[in-house]
C-alpha cells in the first residue's frame, strides 16, 4: 500500500508490559469545521454522492454513493461482504474522509463536522463491534451514552429500561459479562439515551441467535414507532427488507439498487442475486 | 523468647518503613497505571515527573522558609504542595501540547509513545539537574517524630524502641486520603467515568460525545498530582536527589505490573507487595530472630538475605515471577 504510515509501524507492539493496544480508536482526528446551512427540501438526513476511503492515502472503498432516510421511515442498507455497507454508515457519520459528495440533516451541511459534533447534532450511532463499554456497569453505560446532555436523563432511562426491562435487572452488571443480544440491547439503549434525532444501527443483529434476532427487529420497529428515523445496514437482507420503508442494495461501494423495501423483494434481479432466489 | 519485643523490633525497622514506602510506590504505580490504562502507553518519564514535581516543591518550601513561613509541627513542605503540584501540571500539559498531540494525531501505536516519552525523560532529567543540581537536597522540617523510640521504651518499659518518623505518619495519610479521592472521582463523577469510558472503548467513546481532548487533559492533570505527591512525600520520608527517582521507576513499573498494569487498585496492592518484599529481603533479621529463638539456636551472622544495594534485583524477580505464572497481575489487569 502506498502512502504506508509510519508512525502505525506495528512492530515491536506486542509486549503488553509497555504498550496497551486495549480500546484504542481508529477514528482519525480531525478538526471539525461548522455546519452549513444548505438549501431546504430532500430527506431528513441524506448522504449524497459519496465518494471516499480510510486514511488519508487509502484507496477509495465508496464511489458516488447516495443512502437517506426521511421521518418516520426505517431505511435499510443490504449487500455482499464488502460491498461497504458499514463503510458508507462510517461515512454519514464522518468517521472516515469524504473525497467527495455531502452529509445533511435536516436543512444542514453537516459534511464538516467531527464525529462528536454530530452526535451533538442529534445523530445516534451503533457501531458494529465494540458498541459497549464491557468494562462498565449497564447502567454505566447508559449514563455515558448520555454524556452531551446537561439535563436529567432519569425519564429517557426508564424509557429505554421499559424497552428493554432486561437491563434493568441487570443495570448494576458490568455489560462485559451479558450475553450476545443483551449486549446489543446495551448498545442500542445506549445510543438512545441522547434522544437522537436519527440512529443508525450497523448490523444489530451479527451473532446473536435467531430467536434473539426476531426479538431486537421488534425492538426497532418499536423505536421506530417513536418517531425516530433509523437507517441500519442488515446481513439478514430479506428479513430487514420486510420492515424497511426504503432499501438500498451495495455492490462494490455502488449504489446497485434501490427502492421501498417491498420493490426491492419483489425485483427478480435483486432476489436472484441477493436473497437466494 | 521474646515475642513483645521482636514484634516492636520488627515494627520498627520492617513493618513502619515498608508501610511507609508502599505507600509510596502505591502513588508512583497509580500515575503510570493511569497513563497506561488511558493514554495506553507506559510511561518512562513518571520518575522524572517526580522529580521534577518534587524540585518544585522544595524550591518553594526554601522561599517559604526564608520567609519565615511554618506549618509548625508538620513540615513546610505541605505548604508549597500545591505549588509544586501546579507548576508539574504545567509542564505535563507543555509536554503533552508539544510532544505527545503530535504522536495522537498520527495514531502512532503505543510503542512509538514508549520511546516518545524515553525522551521526554532524558530531557526532564537534565533539566532537574540544571535547576536545582544533581546532589541530595533535605527540605524536612517541623517535629521530626510522632513516637520516638526513647520516650516508647520509657512509656512501655520494653527493651525495644519503636519510633515513628512524622513523616510516615504524613505520608500514610495522605495516601489514604489520595487514594480514596481518586477511587471516588474515577467511580462517581461524571468525568472520572467518563475517563473510563475512554479507556475502555476509545471510539465508542467517541460516538457518546465524550471530547478525547479533555480526557486526556485530565489524565495529565491527575498524573501529574499523584507524581508530586508520590515524589513530594519519598523525598520527606528520605531526601531528594534526582538519580534516586529515576531509578524509582522499577520499583513503580514492579508494582503497576504486579498489582496489574490498568487497575488503580492493582497499583495499591503491588506497592505493598513490592515494598515489603525489598525491605523483608534486605533487613537484618539476627535482632527479631535473636527474641524470637532459643538462646542456643541464635543466629551468629546477620541473617540479611541480601544486601540493600541489591534491593533493585527483588523488584526485578517479583516482576519476572509475576510475568512467568500470572502475567496479568494479582488484579486481573489488562494481560501482558
Amino acid at each position: 500500500m502506498t502512502g504506508r504510515n509510519a508512525y502505525q509501524d506495528d512492530r515491536g507492539n506486542k509486549d503488553r508490559s509497555i504498550t496497551n493496544p486495549d480500546g484504542a480508536g481508529e477514528t482519525p482526528l480531525r478538526d471539525g469545521g461548522p455546519a452549513v446551512a444548505a438549501p431546504g427540501g430532500g430527506p431528513f438526513l441524506i448522504g449524497e454522492a459519496m465518494t471516499g476511503g480510510y486514511g488519508r492515502s487509502g484507496p477509495d472503498i465508496l464511489h458516488d454513493c447516495t443512502i437517506a432516510v426521511d421521518r418516520g421511515e426505517i431505511a435499510v442498507i443490504v449487500g455482499p461482504n464488502g460491498a461497504g455497507k458499514s463503510t458508507a454508515m462510517k461515512a454519514v457519520f464522518g468517521m472516515l474522509d469524504l473525497r467527495q459528495g455531502h452529509v445533511r440533516l435536516d436543512g444542514e451541511d453537516i459534511s464538516a463536522l467531527t464525529p462528536q459534533a454530530r452526535v451533538a447534532k442529534g445523530m445516534g450511532f451503533v457501531p458494529q463491534n465494540h458498541n459497549i463499554f464491557t468494562s462498565m456497569t449497564v447502567e454505566e453505560n447508559l449514563e455515558m451514552g448520555a454524556f452531551i446532555r446537561e439535563d436529567d436523563i432519569s425519564g429517557t432511562m426508564e424509557q429505554v429500561y421499559d424497552l428493554f426491562p432486561i437491563l434493568r435487572e441487570k443495570r448494576k452488571q458490568a455489560a462485559g459479562e451479558l450475553s450476545g443480544g443483551q449486549r446489543q440491547q446495551v448498545a442500542v439503549g445506549r445510543a438512545l439515551m441522547t434522544e437522537p434525532k436519527v440512529l443508525m444501527l450497523d448490523e444489530p443483529t451479527a451473532g446473536v441467535s435467531p430467536i434473539v434476532m426476531d426479538e431486537l427487529f421488534d425492538r426497532i420497529i418499536e423505536v421506530s414507532r417513536t418517531g425516530i428515523p433509523i437507517l441500519m445496514v442488515e446481513q439478514n437482507a430479506r428479513q430487514a427488507l420486510e420492515i424497511a420503508d426504503k432499501g438500498y442494495v451495495l455492490v462494490q461501494g455502488r449504489n446497485a439498487y434501490s427502492g421501498t423495501g417491498k420493490e426491492l423483494l419483489a425485483d427478480p434481479e435483486v432476489r436472484k442475486s441477493f436473497l437466494g432466489g | 523468647m521474646d515475642l513483645l519485643n521482636a514484634f516492636v523490633a520488627l515494627s520498627n525497622f520492617v513493618l513502619v518503613p515498608a508501610i511507609a514506602y508502599g505507600s509510596q510506590l502505591a502513588l508512583g504505580a497509580l500515575g503510570v497505571t493511569m497513563i497506561y490504562g488511558i493514554l495506553r502507553f507506559s510511561n518512562f518519564a513518571h520518575g522524572d515527573t517526580m522529580a521534577f514535581g518534587t524540585m518544585a516543591t522544595i524550591l518553594i518550601t526554601w522561599w517559604f522558609q526564608g520567609m519565615g513561613l511554618h506549618l509548625g509541627v508538620l513540615p513546610t513542605a505541605l505548604l508549597a504542595l500545591p505549588f509544586g503540584i501546579a507548576a508539574c501540571m504545567v509542564l505535563l500539559l507543555f509536554t503533552d501540547r508539544a510532544v505527545y498531540r503530535f504522536y495522537r494525531a498520527q495514531k502512532a501505536k503505543p510503542v512509538i509513545l514508549v520511546i516518545v516519552s524515553i525522551g521526554v525523560m532524558f530531557v526532564l532529567n537534565g533539566l532537574v539537574r540544571f535547576i536545582i543540581g544533581p546532589g541530595d537536597q533535605r527540605f524536612a522540617d517541623g517535629a521530626r517524630f510522632i513516637i520516638s523510640a526513647r520516650d516508647f521504651k520509657e512509656a512501655t518499659g520494653l527493651d525495644e524502641g519503636l519510633a515513628i518518623k512524622s513523616t510516615q505518619g504524613i505520608t500514610v495519610i495522605t495516601a489514604v486520603i489520595v487514594v480514596a479521592a481518586l477511587f471516588w472521582f474515577l467511580n462517581r463523577t461524571r468525568t472520572g467515568k467518563s475517563m473510563r469510558a475512554y479507556s475502555d472503548n476509545e471510539d465508542l467513546a467517541l460516538l457518546s460525545g465524550i471530547n478525547p481532548d479533555r480526557v486526556v487533559m485530565v489524565t495529565w492533570l491527575i498524573v501529574a498530582g499523584l507524581a508530586t505527591i508520590a515524589g513530594v512525600l519519598y523525598g520527606l520520608d528520605k531526601s531528594f536527589k534526582p538519580f534516586t527517582y529515576f531509578q524509582l521507576l522499577l520499583p513503580i513499573f514492579a508494582s503497576a505490573i504486579v498489582g496489574g498494569l490498568g487497575s488503580p487498585l492493582g497499583a495499591i496492592a503491588g506497592g505493598f507487595v513490592i515494598a515489603f518484599s525489598e525491605v523483608f529481603i534486605t533487613y537484618a533479621w539476627k535482632k527479631v530472630l535473636g527474641y524470637l529463638l532459643p538462646e542456643n539456636l541464635e543466629p551468629s551472622g546477620l541473617v540479611q538475605l541480601l544486601s540493600t544495594d541489591y534491593k533493585f534485583a527483588v523488584s526485578f524477580v517479583i516482576l519476572l515471577i509475576v510475568l512467568l505464572f500470572r502475567p496479568t497481575g494479582l488484579f486481573r489487569g489488562k494481560a501482558v
